[in-house]
């Protein structure tokens, strides 16, 4: 058996085990393994973003209850070799290196288990007390791929559990197995030079080799008639990129139709709150006090409230497209565009993982080993339209635009993101050139369950709404000061602070058509675009159909989209700042990433506006 | 005879001979099956000289074409 085996002592020579003792779980695996629906699966929704020391990144955790301990469960980043060379396979080996780590859960994909078996041998042959998890077990019975797991058991000397995390199946034999684990073995951290010795590749090769014919039963080719049929169509030489746009487009269409009628609901419920509770309440309230609780922090959250529905709903509809592995495809159909702007396939996914957040898509970008690559594709990801924005245009676009009209908008904002990204590229690519091997799994087509997609789509909602209020009741309280003082003055008004700030910015966005009020809003989006839509409704001091009513009477279209044009394209929020310098380690690019956003929001707008008004609309 | 992956047409099957590719990227390579000795299928090529679709085993991966030139098969 190998070496680490011997390294382990049985369970009677070890001290009795403190209760209190935090012991931690760590879940391995390549990407694609289902690796998060495992953890997901286990923890419910209470996972939390942790720090730990000397780790740089931010890592998933969540509690578990084991036996009668409560155990720290830690997702590590998706890796394809404990060996590798990319940042998450180095954030993994700095983990166990710098933590101590009771088990280690290896999560392989059934289907695939030949060629992710060696990450089994590899943490085997590091000495750590492992789990091997045989994941998408209902994937590899319909493909007829059988596992003998008390063979593969016996002869990792490690326990084997066969699951679907997808649809729950094993599930409950897991946290017994980790029990089981965490009575017989110490936690231990891994040294750096365990990693050096690691045996060769092909040493590692063979290894597997022989397990895999000794435990693993795989017919030949798997059926793929229905992979390979969609393939046929969704690949097409022609139609495939086509397809992709129509695919996009009636995706938008139908979160814009779903959407609508969620959001009037909340927002009519929301009204009711206010009028008949909170307001009849703050009528002995003094009338400072009062106007700011309901004028101010009320209305910023509940308008802001009203785009929750729509929020999962996009996202459910997100990640459908993500969970079939049609984003894999996208990779495929974009890659010889993206490589002539010095791009690949991949940063196109990411574009596309930007349309929720831009924040996890700039993290995502770890998975690229040329620094200048990476950098080219950090400097775009911002123009991904993502979630917070999205809620500023549904907001607009509704006001300003009939019902026909709206998805139209939204769309043709969608198409002008990936536009200015690809001429960013463009214009940019001559000082990031650099060239990397493009290699990428393209996973078989998957049918999502609505238990993973509702647990995704709550998840984002969860953090919009986290970072909302957050962000807004701060935003928010600041954009009400500005707009109510100094005290007596009519709100908003040129004597007011905000006046006064709207004023001062207004040479350079008097020539987009954007007015002092707009311009507030504008400011304060540079925060966090959750924000834009709360802060009209303090400047207004409205909310609801009155504050349409006096937008649309504010503005006309042509100001409203150059309006929606500048919230596109300027800075998206201070986190994606914020990660933009934590990720690229360097002020002057985190400031090129600042600033041309800016200049090339305000040229596009003052294109858009002057030649809207010179066609005479 | 031995050829590069790249010149392999749509259908075609080969034994992989050599991956003359830098250790690094050699690694990523065996991480996704892609050994000497495998066999692999090319499953499609994208249009404007874009990636390659290939098989191997029960994976399926895209690979540009400039990489495929890399790897020596010979026609199974």
């Amino acid at each position: 058996m190998s070496s680490c085996a011997a390294k382990m002592p049985p369970a009677s020579s070890l001290p009795p085990l403190e209760p209190n003792t935090r012991r931690r779980i760590a879940i391995i695996g390549m990407p694609n393994t289902g690796k998060s629906t495992f953890f997901n699966r286990l923890t419910g929704a209470s996972a939390r973003i942790g720090n730990w020391p000397g780790v740089t990144v931010d890592l998933l955790a969540a509690r578990l209850i084991v036996g009668d301990s409560v155990v720290e469960l830690v997702d590590l980043p998706g890796l394809y070799d404990m060996r590798g060379f990319s940042e998450d396979e180095a954030v993994v080996r700095n983990f166990l290196c710098s933590q101590r780590v009771d088990v280690v859960a290896i999560v392989i994909n059934s289907v695939q288990i030949e060629r992710q078996l060696h990450l089994a041998c590899q943490i085997r042959a590091l000495g750590l007390p492992a789990v091997l998890v045989l994941n998408m077990q209902d994937e590899a019975e319909q493909l007829g791929v059988r596992i003998d797991t008390a063979k593969l058991s016996q002869l990792l000397n490690m326990p084997v559990v066969a699951v679907s995390a997808k649809l729950g199946r094993g599930m409950n034999q897991i946290v017994p197995t980790f029990q089981r684990v965490l009575h017989t073995h110490q936690s231990v951290a891994v040294t750096q030079e365990k990693f050096e010795q690691l045996p060769s590749d092909e040493v590692i090769h063979t290894e597997t080799k022989a397990l895999f014919h000794a435990a693993v039963d795989i017919p030949v080719l798997a059926s793929k008639q229905l992979a390979s049929r969609l393939d046929k169509w969704l690949l097409h030489p022609l139609l495939g990129l086509p397809l992709f746009f129509l695919i996009l487009f009636a995706l938008f269409q139908a979160v814009y139709i779903l959407g609508a009628p969620l959001q009037e609901a909340v927002d009519i419920g929301q009204g009711w709150l206010k009028d008949t509770i909170l307001t009849p309440i703050f009528s002995y309230a003094p009338a400072i006090v009062s106007s700011f609780v309901l004028d101010g922090l009320w209305d910023g959250l509940a308008t802001v409230a009203t785009f929750v529905p729509i929020i999962i709903v996009f996202f459910l509809f997100m990640a459908v497209v993500e969970d079939t592995g049609y984003f894999s495809r996208a990779a495929y159909l974009m890659d010889a565009f993206m490589a002539k702007l010095g791009l690949d396939g991949r940063s196109f996914v990411m574009i596309l993982m930007g349309f929720g957040c831009n924040v996890p898509a700039l993290m995502g970008t770890r998975v690229m080993r040329s620094k200048a690559l990476r950098l080219l594709t950090m400097l775009i990801i911002p123009f991904s339209l993502c979630s917070a924005r999205l809620q500023v245009f549904l907001f607009l676009a509704t006001i300003l635009f009939s019902p026909q009209q709206a998805p139209l908008v939204l769309f043709s904002l969608y198409l002008l993101s990936v536009f200015t990204a690809v001429l960013t590229a463009f214009i940019f690519k001559r000082f990031f050139k650099d060239r990397e091997p493009f290699v990428l799994e393209l996973p078989p087509y998957r049918l999502p369950t609505i238990r993973m997609l509702w647990l995704r789509a709550w998840q984002e909602a969860r953090h919009f709404l986290q970072r909302a209020t957050k962000f807004i009741v701060l935003g928010v309280t600041l954009v009400w000061a500005l707009t109510h003082l100094p005290i007596g003055v009519v709100v908003a008004s040129p004597e007011s602070w905000a006046g006064a700030v709207g004023a001062f910015f207004q040479p350079v966005l008097a020539p987009i058509g954007i007015d002092n009020q707009m311009a507030i809003a504008l400011i304060f989006g540079f925060v966090a675009k959750e924000i834009v839509v709360g802060s009209l409704a303090v400047i207004y001091g409205l909310q609801d159909t009155a504050l349409s009513q006096q937008i649309a009477a504010s503005m006309d279209w042509v100001q409203c989209y150059s309006f929606m044009i500048f919230t596109l394209i300027y800075t998206p929020c201070l986190s994606t700042v914020a990660t933009l310098y934590a990720e690229s380690k360097s002020k002057w690019f985190t400031a090129l990433a600042v600033a041309w956003p800016l200049l090339l929001a305000w040229l596009a707008s003052y294109g858009f506006y002057h030649a809207a008004r010179a066609l005479g609309y | 005879m031995t050829k590069s992956l790249r010149s392999l047409s749509t259908g075609q099957k080969a034994y992989i001979d050599a991956i003359s590719v830098s250790p690094e990227f050699a690694h990523r390579l065996s991480a996704l099956g892609l050994r000497v000795g495998q066999l692999v299928e090319v499953i499609r090529r994208a249009p404007f000289a874009g990636p390659l679709q290939l098989r191997i085993g029960t994976t399926d991966v895209i690979m540009r074409r400039q990489d495929a030139a890399s790897i020596l098969v010979t026609a199974a």
